[in-house]
Formats: C-alpha cells, structure tokens, sequence
C-alpha cells in the first residue's frame, strides 16, 4: 500500500539569504509541482512542516522559509549537500488556466509573496499568457524585504506598486497594500480580470474588503491561506475550518469560499 | 448459528481464538480512575474470559485499538525514514453497536477524505473484525438512538453476556470453526430501542443560521467552564485528530521515531502555527468549532452521518462536568432564538 507520508530524501542545491530572517532553498527533486502548491519539509528529530514552492525549475524546487519554528530553526543550520526530507506535493494551487488572457492583479503582504513567486516568473517568461500583470507587494520594512532581484526585474514586465508598511525607501511607497488598490485601472479591464491576495489573515481580509469596496467582483479574486498541518493529507484535522481541509481543498480558495471560513 | 456457553466454554472458545486473532475487550484497571481508589475500563488484549467487562460502558472507546493514542509511524536515521511495521495477527474487537458505528465515522477521513488513505489506519482495519456486545442499556449518558447509532449489522459474531455465561450469535462461517461442539442454542441480538435521555440535533441547514450561531454569546458560558483539557476528545469513538513528533532515543541522537500522537481542537495551541498568533484563542471558540464540527461539518462533508455516535464518554470524562447532550440542548435554543429574529426581519 502507498504511503502518503512518506518523506524522501532530498539534496539541498543551494541556500540563498533573502533577508535576515527567511531564506530560500534550493532542493533536488523531480517532483511536479502546480503554482501555488505545497510540500511537506522533514528533518528528522525535529518534524515536519508545510511550506509552499516559490519557485521551480528543471530538476529542482525553491522553498522560502522564515526562522520561526522547531524545524525552521534547524533548516536553517543546513547548507548545500546537506539533505532535506520532502513529500507531496499537495493542495490546490492557483487556477492558472482560468487567468489566461486576463489582467492579473497580484497583490501580496510580506513573504506571501513567496506562493505566488513562480507563478509571477511564469507570467514574466511567457508574456502572452495574460494580458497584463499589476503586482502591489508591501512588506513591514526594509529588512522584511525578499526576492530583491526578482522585484527589480518585475518592474520592466509589469506594472508595480511596491510599498513599506510605515519606513520610506526609495522608489517605493509607504502604506499599507489596500490603500493602493484604487491605483490599480479597474475600469480598462472591462471586467476580463483575476485578482490574487496573499498574506497573512488580517491583511487577506482588509484587502478583500477594499477590492469590493472598489467594484472588484468577489467571484474573481482568489487568496492562499495558511494553516497548521501534521499530515498535508485530510487526515490530522489540523487545518479543518467549518467542512474544508486547507491541505486538501485549499491553500487556494476563490474569495467567495474564503470570505465565509471562520477558524 | 447460535450456542450458549457458560465461563468455563467460553474460555474454551477463547482460547481458540486466540490462536488466529488478537482478541481486544474492555477491561478494568484498577485504582488508574480519576480520582483515588477508583477504577478505568478500557480496552487491552483480553486472556480471560472473565476479564471482559460487559456489565458497563468502557470509559474510553474501542478506537484506541484500531488508532493508539500513539504510535511510531517511521523510524529515522540521518538519511532514511523506514515505515513502522503493523500487527500481522488478524484482530478481533468486541464492541458495542455505538463503537462500531464510530469506525465508520472515522474510516470516512482516514481511509477516502481526499483521495488519499492513511496506511496506518488502513492496515489496522483490515485485520479487523468485529464480536458486538449486545448493549444492556447504557447508562444516563447515552443518547445513540437519537444519533441512529444504536443498531449495527458490521459483526462476525454477536454476544449477549449474562452472570453465567454468553449466548452467541455466528454470523461470519470463518468462526464457525470455534464453537465447534458447543451447546447450540439460537441466539438473535437485540438492540437499544430507548435511551432515558433523548437529544434533538439543532438544524444547521441554514448558512446564516450557522453564521449567526458562531457569533452567538451562548460560547462564551465555555470560556469560564472548560479547561480545555481535552478529556472530552481522548474518551470520544469518533475523534480522529492527530499530530506527528519526533522522538530522539536516549542512547543515540541520530536514530529515532516520527510518532503519531493523539490531539485535541479542544486545546490550546492545536491551530497555532509557529511564531504565529492562535486562531481559535479560548474555550469558547474551541467547543464552538468541535461541537459544529460533530453537528454540522463533518456531515456536510461526508454525508452520510454526524460525527456523534452518542456514547456519551465525552460527558462523562469531562472534569468540569459539561454534558454534550446539555449543550445540544443549548445549541438548539440558541437557533430557534436566531430564527426567530431573522423571521421578525
Ligand atoms: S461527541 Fe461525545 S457522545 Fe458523541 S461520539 Fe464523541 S464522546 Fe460520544
Ligand atoms: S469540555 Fe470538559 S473534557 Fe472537554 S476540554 Fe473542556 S473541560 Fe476538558
């Protein structure tokens, strides 16, 4: 019988500093991987977690993870030739097929921009899968800040709005994302369009709220949650809300299925 | 077919079965109750004929067989996590009908919720047969005819206890071969048909409704109740949550076991994510998310059922003496108030 939990091992490429706190690693594995999914990350000792690819590539996979728990913390002492354990991968990513040939507005908090990462490099190879691509990306500070090159590059391919909560930097704006949403031209979209919110909870909400707020179609607009996982595969009941499985049903929902999930 | 045997035959038969299964039976343990000098029946491999309680509801369910509250699912080197090994030996379980329904509560998430089935769960199931113990009532905690839990046809054998013996009812030929030469007496198992207490399930259909019920202040009562102790999960038949650690052996910190461990939505810290805030933050959110879960979601869900067999074990293990049925009773107030007001509306 397949085990659905079963880790593999898996060889680290590379380890490459985004910012004091969150690094992203480079892993060898021929595993296929929709935008917007998941995998399970093991070390022995220490356990698992879920963490989304932010990028992929032949042969290889990119997780971005940020120094905060148990097996974080030991990831983060691995360097490349060192192994990592993975499975899956799991969820239901972004329905890219559904954003083809539309205005894509992507807007994102802090590292959440690391689930939508590979789907943002797709759109930047192949320009003629959408029709435009508007990013608004905020992050608390400047040390928050990741994928510095990726960043610089966007802004030739699509039309960018990068911001920091409360400090300045140059070129970018101060505030938080929702009070850039009015910027985006809704009206020129003539209502070909998907919008695609990640962050974390409250941000998710508040910019929900001021997309409708600025006449955005609550059945285009698609957000990525996070939650607690043991098994990825239905079975731990950590991500359970009301009847939906965040590892099975999720992490992408249409914002008409998010808007009524209460933890 | 049916026998009737007394103690003496049915160690006999016992006996002999327990060549080919691993015979599991409520047991009693004593002086390991809550409180000193009081005793805890749960389940264990049963030797003795006479070590089986029957005469009262085992304080913790017959899941603790088919999933221990915990077990090693890998073992872990450096560079390799190898799967736990299962019992080879078929299993037999004497359960009561509402024990048995409950497995098939729980077969709905660890063997199809999304396609993907637990290895774990699966091959414990699959060694699994069932004796029901026909059930003699109950007790005041009981309500399984109000969650349609009280009958079940999913047994190998039946079995009706009394002071001097068993009468028995073989309905899998595989255990014919057991009572061979025993005295024959036809035997059919009744089922409860009344329970004294009587639960009606509050309808949840509506989506407003739900939505104004998990505002509603009645949770709040909780938040000053419950200890969050989670006693109330660990003695449910049907709870299934889980969460995996790793545990490192003593003598040598590179080997070790990833172990599946019994959790609870009832305590503190089961949603939290590392360095991040708890989404459900106080006993009021986390009955509210159980109690629609068992009433509501998990049916939503799977269809076929609620995730409540009414055993009543979560009532009587609670520590702060908070009954399912009560809170029922409360949930389905709570509704008619809110429809009520969007009737006035
Ligand atoms: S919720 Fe309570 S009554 Fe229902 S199955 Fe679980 S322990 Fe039994
Ligand atoms: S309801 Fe009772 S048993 Fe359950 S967590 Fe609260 S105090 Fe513990």
């Amino acid at each position: 019988m397949m085990n659905p939990v079963q880790p593999k091992p898996c060889t680290i490429l590379d380890v490459h500093k985004e910012s004091a706190h969150e690094w992203t690693f480079r892993v060898e594995t021929d595993a296929k991987v929709s935008h917007g999914q998941f995998m399970q990350l093991s070390i022995p000792k220490i356990g698992e977690c879920p963490i989304s690819v932010s990028a992929q590539g032949d042969g290889w996979l990119e997780f971005t993870i940020r120094n905060v728990g148990k097996v974080t913390n030991v990831i983060f002492e691995k360097t490349a030739g060192d192994t990592l354990f993975l499975r899956g991968p799991y969820g239901k990513g972004w329905p890219v097929d559904q954003f083809q040939g539309k205005h894509v507005v992507v807007i994102t908090g802090g590292t959440g921009l690391a689930p939508v990462r590979s789907m943002l490099n797709c759109f930047a190879s192949q320009p003629d899968m959408v029709k435009s691509v508007h990013l608004i990306s905020g992050f608390k500070n400047e040390e928050g800040i990741v994928f510095h090159k990726e960043l610089e590059a966007w802004k030739e391919k699509f039309s960018t709005i990068y911001a920091l909560d409360n400090d300045t930097k140059e070129g970018w704006r101060t505030g938080m994302v929702t009070a850039f949403v009015k910027e985006i031209p809704w009206d020129s979209f003539e209502g070909n369009y998907a919008v695609v919110v990640v962050g974390p909870p409250p941000m998710m909400k508040f910019t929900g709220l001021e997309l409708l707020k600025n006449g955005v179609d609550a059945e285009k607009i698609w957000m990525s949650f996070e939650r607690k996982m043991s098994c990825a595969v239905g079975k731990c009941g950590h991500c359970r809300i009301d009847e939906t499985y965040v590892c099975l049903d999720g992490p992408v929902f249409p914002y008409t299925v998010a808007r009524d999930l209460v933890d | 077919m049916g026998y009737t045997l007394n103690t003496a035959q049915a160690n006999q038969v016992l006996a002999a079965l327990r060549k080919d299964y691993t015979v599991y039976a409520p047991k009693r343990f004593r002086n390991q109750g809550r409180y000193s000098a009081t005793d805890v029946i749960r389940y264990d491999e049963v030797e003795r004929w006479e070590d089986i309680v029957w005469d009262v509801k085992s304080d913790y369910p017959a899941k603790e067989v088919l999933t221990p509250i915990q077990q090693a699912i890998f073992y872990f080197t450096e560079d390799e996590y190898r799967e736990s090994k299962g019992p080879k030996k078929p299993i037999l379980v004497l359960a009561r009908p509402c024990d048995i329904n409950a497995q098939h509560v729980q077969a709905k998430i660890y063997a199809g919720n999304g396609g993907y089935t637990d290895l774990y769960y699966e091959r414990m199931r699959e060694l699994v047969k069932f004796a029901m113990m026909e059930c003699n009532g109950g007790d005041d905690t009981c309500f399984c005819v109000s969650m349609g839990t009280n009958k079940t046809d999913d047994y190998s054998l039946a079995l009706k206890f009394s002071e001097d013996g068993v009468q028995v009812q073989v309905t899998d030929d595989a255990f014919a071969p057991y009572f061979e030469g025993q005295p024959e007496a036809d035997y059919t198992p009744a089922f409860v048909e009344e329970n004294e207490l009587k639960v009606t399930l509050p309808d949840l259909e509506d989506k407003e409704v739900r939505k104004a019920l998990k505002n509603h202040p009645m949770w709040k009562e909780y938040d000053a109740r419950c200890i969050s102790c989670g006693s109330c999960t660990v003695a449910c038949s049907t709870c299934t949550c889980f969460t995996t650690r790793d545990i490192i052996y003593g003598d040598n910190p590179e080997v070790g076991e990833r172990r599946r461990v019994t959790s609870s939505c009832q305590i503190a810290g089961f949603d939290q994510m590392a360095g991040q805030r708890e989404f459900r933050s106080t006993a009021g959110d986390r009955m509210r998310y159980k109690v629609l879960h068992k009433f509501h979601d998990y049916k939503a869900r799977f269809e076929d059922s609620h995730m409540c067999v009414g055993c009543g074990r979560c009532t009587h293990r609670c520590p702060e003496l908070i009954s399912i049925s009560a809170t029922l009773n409360k949930v389905s107030a709570a509704v008619d108030e809110i429809k009520a007001g969007q009737a006035k509306q």
